[in-house]
């Protein structure tokens, strides 16, 4: 599974408040709605210049902060592909695999890309590629399992890929 | 053995003994939801194809974070959380109950070891009764809902051991911003957090879920206090028969470890915008503060409102500040009416409501206008949090809090007991 994409960075830190503010999910359950507003307390302006296939590289301890599984799925409908982050809080990076928007920990990844770099990101390698400067990264392939999961997208549809 | 705690809750529970790092599936004793995160499960259910609760007498659904509703969104969320509920059979504490992490220990019977999961991050608050307890997502208690089972990875543990007890003025909320402050918002990841030593025989079981529930701000699985006297008189020990479970091996490996002189502690504040950034009070002295919030399921229990009161009775809260007080359950609230505390609050000049999570999480009660300062009793700080990212939140312990109400800035609360 080979992701190919344009770079956002973000810092150390990004908790789940800013990702989705709690006042919008608790006025709707839609996430094409929730997704206008994903990152808005961070760059109220970024959630309309992300698009579909873009990558998030970020510091340390990314998505702590609430058990919100908003997060995780606010962040895959507003269209990112992957995020690889030098490292993740416990309950987001479950969230987020079980949801299938594939985390990746990197150490010391925002320090290899700036903004509007394209990235290449190979999960069953266990690479990171920056593919403007050429700069490549390891990273430690998922288990065969996770891999599955990530293939069908996330674990609803893993149980129906095995049901079929 | 050279076990932790946690490794021998686990052991326990698996009837082997466990390695941290080691995957396992446990079955899961009690799990809970709330409007915020319910009726996403609800959706993750469906999504998972599973038509059954496998043992709906094990899963809670509690309205607490938008309650009462604020909103028509908010109260069609809480329209599906009620109808699967009767559908599925299972019990749902309602709007002005309380705060999940109140109400559970408060009307649920719970046992020293169990393994608990909420879909919120602070379901850690119940480690203060002896036992596992942690946060997840809406797909993983989807998960627990169709199987009763749940994957966990053992944790490493970090031994905080306590000594001595607080000088007056100084209280758990200090002590467990003071652990995060040293450790960070990421230096106990996965970790479970295991308080030890003489000194936890002075925290109270309401001292002792205010520690718990902000192990999850430095980014621990669980945290957990052992069984002792204290303990007993909320637990149910009818069925235990191993209490050396609950207390490590004297030899066992932590991953860290860390000591605390309780009498050596003092007032300390989170200051914006993270839990980890942690001051003593002293060096922000005269801020302006034009909010202060006293509750949440951090410290909105008797022994808060009565520290707050003691201290807000003297001179009342400041012309000019907001002071709101939220008791974490009805039975709280109840209790505070019957020793009159309640009446020095509102007399005081606070205003005091219904239980709800409300103004901790900005969906609605005490949102913040733009540039204003708050402190609040609560455990998040992060941007945006109380509803205005042009806002700043300063966490602090109820007595700080209420000090702070009082001379309308940041105030060291030992001046205001000592008068």
């Amino acid at each position: 599974m080979i992701l190919r994409g344009r770079v956002w960075v973000l810092g150390d830190h990004i908790n789940t408040d800013v990702i989705i503010p709690a006042k919008y999910k608790f006025r709707t359950g839609d996430f094409k709605e929730l997704a206008k507003h994903v990152f808005e307390d961070l760059d109220p302006t970024l959630a309309s210049k992300i698009s579909k296939g873009d990558i998030i590289i970020a510091g340390r301890n990314f998505g702590m902060g609430s058990s919100r599984e908003h997060a995780s799925r606010v962040i895959k409908e507003a269209g990112v592909s992957v995020i690889v982050a030098c490292s993740f809080a416990r309950i987001f990076f479950r969230n987020s695999i079980n949801v299938g928007l594939p985390v990746i920990e990197v150490k010391e990844v925002n320090k290899y890309f700036k903004e509007g770099d394209i990235a290449v990101i190979d999960l069953e390698k266990g690479f990171v590629k920056n593919e403007t400067t050429g700069i490549e990264l390891k990273s430690s392939p998922y288990p065969s399992f996770i891999m599955d999961v990530m293939r069908a997208g996330g674990l609803a549809a893993y149980r129906k890929s095995l049901k079929k | 053995m050279r076990e932790t705690v946690v490794q021998k809750l686990f052991r326990s529970r698996l009837g082997r003994a466990v390695k941290p790092g080691e995957i396992v599936v446990a079955d899961i004793d009690l799990a809970y939801a709330h409007d915020g995160t319910g009726p996403l499960a609800i959706d993750a259910f469906r999504e998972l194809g599973s038509n059954r609760v496998h043992d709906p007498s094990k899963i809670r659904f509690v309205i607490d974070h938008a309650s009462p509703s604020p909103n028509e969104g908010a109260s069609n969320l809480q329209l599906k959380l009620r109808a699967f509920a009767k559908e599925c059979g299972i019990k749902i504490y309602e709007v002005g109950e309380g705060i999940c992490h109140q109400v559970i220990p408060e009307n649920e019977s719970l046992k020293p070891g169990m393994f608990i999961v909420g879909a919120d991050s602070h379901t850690v608050t119940l480690g203060a009764f002896s036992l596992f307890a942690t946060g997840v997502g809406s797909t993983d208690f989807a998960e627990v809902m169709t199987s009763g089972k749940l994957w966990f990875k053992v944790p490493e543990a970090m031994k905080v051991t306590l000594k001595g007890g607080f000088k007056p003025g100084v209280m758990s909320k200090d002590l467990i911003l003071r652990i995060i402050g040293d450790v960070g918002a990421d230096g106990a990841t996965y970790m479970s957090i295991e308080f030890q030593g003489e000194g936890v025989k002075t925290l109270s079981m309401a001292s002792r879920m205010t520690v718990c529930n902000m192990v999850v701000e430095m980014g621990a699985k669980n945290g957990i206090f052992p069984l002792d006297e204290i303990t007993v008189k909320h637990v149910d020990t009818s069925s235990l028969n191993d209490k050396s479970v609950f207390k490590p091996d004297e030899d066992a490996e932590y991953a860290m470890s860390l000591s605390y002189r309780l009498d050596e502690l003092e007032p300390v504040v989170a200051a914006p915008h993270n839990v980890d950034n942690v001051k003593p009070v002293k060096e922000l002295e005269g801020l302006e503060v034009n909010q202060v919030f006293i509750g949440s399921c951090t410290n909105g229990r008797e022994e808060d409102f009565e520290v707050a009161a003691k201290i807000l009775s003297k001179k009342g809260v400041r012309k000019g500040v907001r002071c709101i007080a939220i008791p974490a359950s009805r039975k709280v609230f109840l209790n505070l009416l019957k020793n009159g505390i309640i009446d020095k609050l509102v007399s005081a000049g606070c205003t005091v409501t219904h239980s709800t999570c409300g103004p901790c999480l900005g969906v609605h009660f005490g949102i913040l206008g733009s540039g204003e300062v708050a402190v609040s009793t609560s455990n998040r700080n992060f941007k945006g949090r109380m509803g205005n990212p042009e806002s700043s939140i300063y966490l602090a312990s109820p007595a700080t809090a209420a000090a702070s109400a009082v001379e309308g800035v940041i105030t060291d609360p030992r001046k205001l007991i000592g008068e």
